[in-house]
């Protein structure tokens, strides 16, 4: 009798509870799937900009500059210079070649005058990938109508070219070369300095430091640099690299330079400095982990066999620590790679069309790059700061790939040991 | 190779004879080299504290030289509510209203989502759901903050945009930069729950089930409670990281300080002020080049008392459970 009458509230809350139960399931599995969505959206985001159809209006017809049949960017050097000839006035073209000898200019640097002087390009309309794969009718009908004389064509914005053109104020002849061998440079600098002294931080830590109070200081501190703002070691690296240590930074004081003046201390060696003490931490407390990895009893064996401690750590223990040491490294160094803020702070150039020539020059980055292009109110520039992003974003899979790499080698030859 | 010279001498023909010799040469050659390898390790260990003492010093001097500007007062600097270098007003509340607006937004996005992801991926999702989205938010996380900044001018504040109207939202925002703030600590908060989460003991869920607890009950009223201070943590450290973001509020928030809490507007925030300042051609004892200063320390502060703050939180609920 009372089970019968128990049982009729119990199951009906039971109903309510596995009801519920299932509904925040859902929900989780919606908060999930969100983060996934966004990282879907983001990468949607930068692959429609790198490419799409776009509506340009030209002052002369690049047809009418064709040379047997060759469209004009595909002729030789001599044979722009013959078009240059042709479509300029006789001033202009002498004016052009006292500046610098056609003789001596490259074909590239040929076909940009093409491009500035006779066709000089205005885009009426920009597309988006998707847009312009989807809407390919509409687009044409609303040219015809609007732009009549303008010339639809598509556009990829990230090209072979991109990668290897030095940048340029001309959205459609900018490239990222001197971006991308100043974030190499950069890196380098940082990884040259960061790695060793971060693994030997971690080393002192993991196998010498005893539980003193300078020791458990060391150790919080390290925790709390990992969780000081970039801008932060931005701002530090400003006040003594670039300012106070500039005759360093600049070169002057190894008289490197013929003019110093001109980064003033604002150079990639600064740069690569300030992201060093950036990374730091990061790479101390992840060589820190792999250190702990490493079990006792090989610490053990080899100073059972007489070794002294540092001979048991550079035979023994680093090995077996070293895949997990360069995976943090490398984790480390790609968070560098991708940091802007300080970079900005320390000084990177708005606009460099020059390669870096060593460690005293003035630098721009990749990143910087990206960010100058997007903080640009027209839409072309949009274009750019895409594709600019999605070679970041190669680089930085190529490094952790690097990363993936070094693990498995070093990996099979701790095994072996 | 001192060992291994002195190896053949045979031992025992005299007590005192060669292996006292080979103790005590060992003992008398210093390792001069694992000396010197010793002191550089220490000194790249203090090395951090180095860093430290250099951050502090070096805000602490320029922002001395700030506020002792006849220009600048301490007070105004934090009660003021302008930011006009141009007209002498200092004031840091525009600046940190906007920074406390994004943050919060960024806090609102990231918390539930990231608390959600924790619990689905350590109490619900099976090993091939998780082994494929784990990975995959941790891509988020790698992605650079300036691709976020992009995202946010780009994606984010288009599509606020067309859904509030394109006259309450301003091209430049404090919702948009938020939002994307929130995306990108997301991976940040929720690994960091999920360690906390999985780091409570198996027991525990066994002992909820056992009592006739729903899956959701057990996640919800054991597991959650009893990782609740690790889950705190993690909330503080993502507040402190979405106060220190820069390049997203640099590209999406605005640049020019605005005394507002209305998210679809723009202002500008500490770290964006920096940035701007910065990037133009700053001279140095200029008043802005010493205004940077100042307001860094202030960031610097606000986010060293937050992390110490999650330390002391993760500390403590280790003790709890190891």
């Amino acid at each position: 009798m009372m089970e019968s009458r128990d049982r009729p509230r119990f199951d009906g809350k039971l109903g309510r509870r596995k009801r519920l139960g299932q509904a925040m399931t859902s929900i989780f599995f919606l908060s999930t799937l969100i983060g996934v969505l966004a990282l879907s959206a983001l990468l949607y985001n930068i692959i429609n900009q790198t490419a799409g159809l776009r509506a340009v209006e030209y002052k002369n017809d690049p047809a009418a500059l064709a040379v047997d049949g060759l469209p004009v960017e595909d002729l030789s050097r001599e044979q722009m210079v013959t078009v240059l000839q042709a479509h300029l006035t006789r001033g202009a073209y002498n004016k052009l070649e006292n500046e610098k000898p056609f003789a001596e200019r490259s074909r590239d640097d040929i076909y940009g005058l093409i491009v500035e002087r006779l066709l000089k390009p205005k885009v009426v309309e920009n597309w988006s990938l998707v847009d312009s794969l989807t809407k390919r009718g509409e687009i044409e009908a609303f040219v015809a109508a609007e732009a009549p004389q303008a010339k639809l064509e598509f556009v990829s914005w990230l090209t072979p070219e991109f990668v290897s053109r030095p940048q340029s104020s001309e959205p459609l002849r900018a490239g990222v070369r001197t971006a991308i061998l100043g974030s190499l440079l950069t890196i380098s600098i940082t990884i040259l300095v960061a790695f060793p002294i971060g693994v030997g931080a971690a080393i002192y830590l993991e196998e010498y430091a005893r539980d003193t109070g300078l020791n458990r200081l060391i150790r919080t501190n390290i925790n709390n640099l990992a969780g000081v703002p970039s801008i932060i070691y931005g701002i530090l690296g400003l006040a003594i690299f670039v300012r106070a240590l500039e005759p360093v930074m600049s070169g002057a004081l190894f008289g490197l330079v013929q003019d110093p003046t001109t980064a003033n201390g604002r150079t990639i060696l600064a740069a690569g400095l300030s992201l060093a003490l950036l990374v730091l931490p990061l790479v101390i407390i992840n060589a820190q982990e792999a250190l702990r990895a490493v079990p006792d009893s090989l610490r053990q064996a080899g100073l059972g066999l007489g070794g002294t401690k540092w001979q048991t750590i550079w035979s023994h223990v680093l090995p077996t620590a070293m895949p997990g040491v360069l995976t943090g490294t490398i984790l480390a160094v790609s968070r560098a790679f991708g940091e802007t803020a300080p970079l900005v702070v320390i000084g990177a150039s708005t606009y460099i069309s020059k390669d870096p020539s060593g460690l005293f020059s003035k630098f721009t980055a990749l990143p910087i790059q990206i960010y100058q292009w997007t903080s640009r109110p027209q839409s072309e520039f949009w274009n750019l700061a895409a594709a600019s992003i999605v070679v970041l974003l190669v680089l930085l899979l190529a490094l952790n790939a690097a990363a993936v790499l070094l693990r498995n080698r070093y990996g099979r030859r701790a095994e072996q040991l | 190779m001192e060992q291994a010279q002195s190896r053949p001498l045979p031992a025992g023909k005299s007590p005192s004879g060669p292996p006292a010799r080979v103790a005590d040469r060992l003992r008398r050659s210093p390792r001069v080299g694992e000396g010197a390898i010793q002191a550089f390790l220490f000194l790249s260990a203090a090395l951090s504290i180095v860093i430290t003492l250099g951050i502090v010093v070096v805000l602490v001097r320029e922002s001395r030289l700030f506020f002792t500007n006849p220009e600048v007062s301490v007070l105004e600097f934090l009660t003021g509510t302008k930011w006009q270098p141009h007209i002498s007003q200092f004031g840091l509340l525009p600046l940190l209203s906007s920074t406390l607006v994004t943050s919060t937004i960024a806090m609102i996005v990231a918390l539930p989502l990231g608390i959600g992801v924790a619990i689905y991926l350590s109490e619900y999702a099976s090993r091939r759901a998780r082994s494929i989205l784990k990975p995959t938010l941790e891509v988020l996380a790698g992605i650079p903050t300036v691709v976020f900044g992009y995202f946010a001018l780009t994606f984010m504040t288009p599509l606020l945009r067309s859904v509030f109207g394109r006259d309450t939202v301003e091209i430049y925002n404090m919702a948009s930069a938020g939002i994307v703030i929130g995306i990108l600590i997301l991976p940040l908060i929720s690994s960091m729950c999920e360690d906390a989460l999985s780091a409570v003991p198996r027991s525990l869920r066994e002992a909820g089930l056992a009592m006739g607890s729903t899956r959701l009950e057990t996640a919800v009223q054991i597991v959650v409670p009893a990782a609740f201070s690790g889950i705190m943590a993690a909330f503080i450290v993502g507040i402190s990281r979405a106060i220190g973001e820069t390049m997203v509020v640099a590209l999406a928030a605005g640049a020019g300080p605005n005394f507002t809490l209305n998210p679809f507007r723009g202002a500008e925030t500490m770290t964006g002020h920096i940035v701007r300042i910065s990037s133009g051609d700053l001279s140095y004892d200029s008043i802005d080049y010493n205004s940077i200063f100042a307001i860094a320390l202030a960031l610097f502060f606000m986010t060293l008392t937050l992390n110490i703050i999650s330390q002391a939180i993760v500390r403590r609920y280790r003790e709890k459970y190891e």
